[in-house]
């Protein structure tokens, strides 16, 4: 079989969208396929008549402020070390982003692999150091690790604060709430790759909502679009997979093993979509040690969106970005006033980023250095 | 391992014995308190930088080279001739005697490969915890190129866009080396003096309107600025952008937009349309400039905007990033 060119694959769309005759919106699930949307210039190339709503599927967006809150709170102490991906530093929670905590003195450490801050726990043995562990099905599995490494080599200052969700769950809660149209769904390929494509067959057959597996590059977000369209446009819903080279339907055993040895699956608070059964992970009873919130006598705090910010409905596809008032006003990347404007994966940033919004504020296009 | 101390023999056994042998030349021998330079030319072109950078050597470079290359290039893209640069090394104690001996090294190579002079120096060890290891300014002078009339006042729409190498390796390269980081790459940074390649790119007569070299904010940054300034659109080809597999590659492993990563051995220059074959072929007739391309052009969309046109044909916006670029989560 010959390759399908991208430029084939968007006439194809168009065609089939053209047929369907009427308004199809498909939600993209995760931040990565958001940004590749964008920086391949795929959005840019198809039908107006097929809406591309991005869901809650961005790490950082989806956590919670009260969460936010407990990570600076940790911060703050004098004996803490706060290890974590550098796309949280920034959130802006109800006393200043770890960002301020760092600049008053805190000791807040980018690192790259929960491993990194098991390894600098253990050079470190008179710091408590928290790991955020923040993340879906991709990185999860990369905590547990973590935290298995650390009980075999007997480190005891090496902690989490677990913010881990889970991706079926968050897609059923949202079809369930029944607010937000939509017609299909685009899967992400590296979450795919850990839960198996036979992880969405709930969403298929309990909601009748078509599913295609797909990852990341051009012609793989074209030809997952291609294919929901067809399905929608025969009246169908099926669950396909057009990432097979990377996603197999039972997904990668082993690291769901690690995962499942050391959490359990717990309700988990969503930002502005509130606690879903079931959607988070918790440290299983052998490894409450590990536990942040039980090492420091520690609650997550209430939700909440900062004022003005909506991402809380950016996230569940309510809104579009420019339907915030702060949008490319107050709130840019250089200020961001919510986590989707702060998170590269966030929907705020990427349409800020690649979308054509200069011309709605000049000012927000000067040079900034 | 240097010690920390405010006498004036530390300082005059370090210079003594490291940097002198090093990096001697017959403006610096003297060291007196100027250094006296020969003067020819109209015009002179003067700039400065201060470099930090962790880990103080990664592949492919160091502190050192990159602080002679910085400035030499920064003369260079302005259409000078790199004459002569001064050092300011602020080491921390505690830094191994063996990194600064070939970190200074690194400096004399880096000098000779440029042919420029270290006229002047200094020195200053501070206190463990206060200078990152290493900090390095270094100025620079050299002489106006009368054959080039840079100049953005000159850029019109239909003027090409000429990249002079492979994108993203220098950010990526220490990104990859940095400490803590979980994967290995064996990309390589690209920093290197531009002063030979841009000779070659003046020699071939071509009309360059406007030079840069893209480091910190990468081609996005460079871009972005550029667009501002002279209040005209540009339209570049993603699939024409020189980027290396690994780069590519490791880019997308992070969620990097490899048009946002650093560089220190590229340079972009806005030529007249018709000029744009004979000085892509300057570039490519220079190590530096083998893999150079025509990137994109001038246009006079309105609003002036920069946009990319994707490899899968489609467009989308392209814009300076904000502070660093951070790898994403998943
Ligand atoms: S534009 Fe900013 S304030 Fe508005 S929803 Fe997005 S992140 Fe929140």
């Amino acid at each position: 079989m010959s390759k399908t060119t991208p430029r084939q694959l968007v006439e194809q769309i168009a065609d089939a969208v053209s047929r369907a005759d009427r308004t199809i919106r498909l939600m993209e699930v995760c931040g990565t396929h958001t940004v590749a949307l964008f920086r391949s210039g795929v959005k840019s190339l198809l039908p107006n008549a097929l809406r591309l709503i991005s869901g809650p599927g961005c790490p950082v967006c989806v956590t919670s402020q009260g969460y936010i809150d407990a990570a600076c709170d940790l911060a703050g102490r004098e004996d803490v070390t706060i290890c974590t991906y550098g796309d949280m530093v920034r959130v802006p929670g109800r006393r200043g982003s770890l960002e301020h905590r760092r600049a008053e003195g805190a000791d807040v450490l980018v690192v790259y692999s929960a491993r990194d801050a098991v390894s600098h726990a253990a050079a470190h043995p008179d710091r408590k150091v928290v790991f955020l562990a923040v993340g879906f099905e991709t990185t999860a599995p990369a905590t547990a690790a973590a935290v298995l490494e650390a009980e075999a080599k007997g480190i005891t200052n090496f902690f989490i604060l677990s913010g881990h969700k889970l991706v079926i769950p968050a897609m059923q809660a949202l079809l369930s709430a029944g607010d937000v149209p939509i017609d299909g769904f685009l899967c992400p390929g590296h979450v795919s790759v850990v839960i198996g494509a036979n992880a969405y067959a709930p969403i298929v057959e309990q909601y009748g909502k078509p599913c295609v597996v797909a990852g990341f590059e051009p012609e793989q977000m074209l030809k997952g679009i291609l294919h929901l369209v067809r399905q929608i446009g025969r009246g169908e819903s099926r669950l396909e997979n057009v990432y097979s080279a990377a996603v197999t339907n039972e997904g990668n055993v082993a690291a769901r093993r690690c995962m499942e040895q050391v959490f359990v699956p717990a309700d988990s608070i969503w930002r502005a979509m509130g606690t879903i059964p079931g959607s988070g992970l918790e440290l299983r009873e052998p490894f409450r040690p590990f536990d942040a919130l039980v090492h420091f006598g520690l609650a997550i705090g209430p939700d909440y969106d900062p004022p003005g910010c909506r991402c809380g409905e950016v996230i569940q596809g309510k809104v579009e970005p420019d339907q915030c008032n702060l949008f490319a006003r107050q709130c840019t990347p250089a200020a961001p006033v919510g986590p989707c404007m702060v998170s590269s994966e966030g929907t705020c940033a990427a349409w800020y980023k690649y979308g054509r919004i200069q011309a709605k504020s000049p000012s927000t296009q000067a040079r900034s250095s | 391992m240097l010690a920390h101390g405010g006498g004036g023999e530390l300082t005059g056994r370090l210079i003594a014995e490291h940097f002198l042998p090093r990096l001697r030349n017959q403006w610096l021998e003297p060291l007196g308190d100027s250094a006296v330079l020969p003067w020819t030319s109209s015009a002179l072109a003067f700039t400065t930088d201060s470099h930090v950078v962790q880990p103080l050597e990664f592949p492919g470079g160091d502190i050192g080279r990159l602080a002679v290359c910085g400035t030499v290039n920064d003369l260079a893209v302005a259409g000078a001739v790199p004459l002569a640069l001064s050092l300011a090394v602020i080491m921390e104690e505690g830094l191994p005697l063996k990194v600064l001996d070939r970190i200074i090294d690194s400096i004399a190579a880096a000098a000779a490969e440029a042919n420029v002079s270290i006229a002047t120096g200094d020195t200053k060890v501070v206190e463990r915890g206060r200078g990152d290891g290493m900090i390095i300014n270094t100025a620079g002078v050299g002489s106006l190129r009368e054959s080039l009339s840079l100049d953005k006042r000159r850029i019109i729409p239909g003027d090409a866009m000429v990249l002079t190498g492979l994108i993203a390796e220098h950010g990526l390269a220490v990104m990859s080396a940095r400490e803590g980081l979980a994967f290995q790459t064996a990309l390589r940074s690209d920093v290197a003096p531009l002063n030979g390649l841009i000779e070659q790119m003046a020699a071939s007569g071509a009309d360059i309107r406007f030079m840069r070299d893209p480091t910190r904010g990468g081609l996005a940054g460079l871009l972005a600025d550029l667009c501002v300034d002279i209040r005209l659109s540009i339209e570049i080809e993603e699939t024409a952008i020189p980027i290396s597999r690994t780069a590519r590659h490791t880019a997308e492993l992070l969620g990097l937009d490899p048009v946002t990563v650093a560089n220190e051995g590229k340079c972009v220059a806005v030529v007249a349309a018709e000029d744009a074959g004979k000085l892509l072929e300057a570039c490519r007739a220079h190590p530096l400039g083998r893999q150079a391309a025509i990137i994109g052009r001038i246009t006079d969309a309105a609003p002036p905007i920069v946009e990319m046109i994707t490899d899968a044909g489609g467009r989308r916006v392209v814009q300076r990033p904000y502070g660093e670029e951070l790898p994403r989560i998943c």
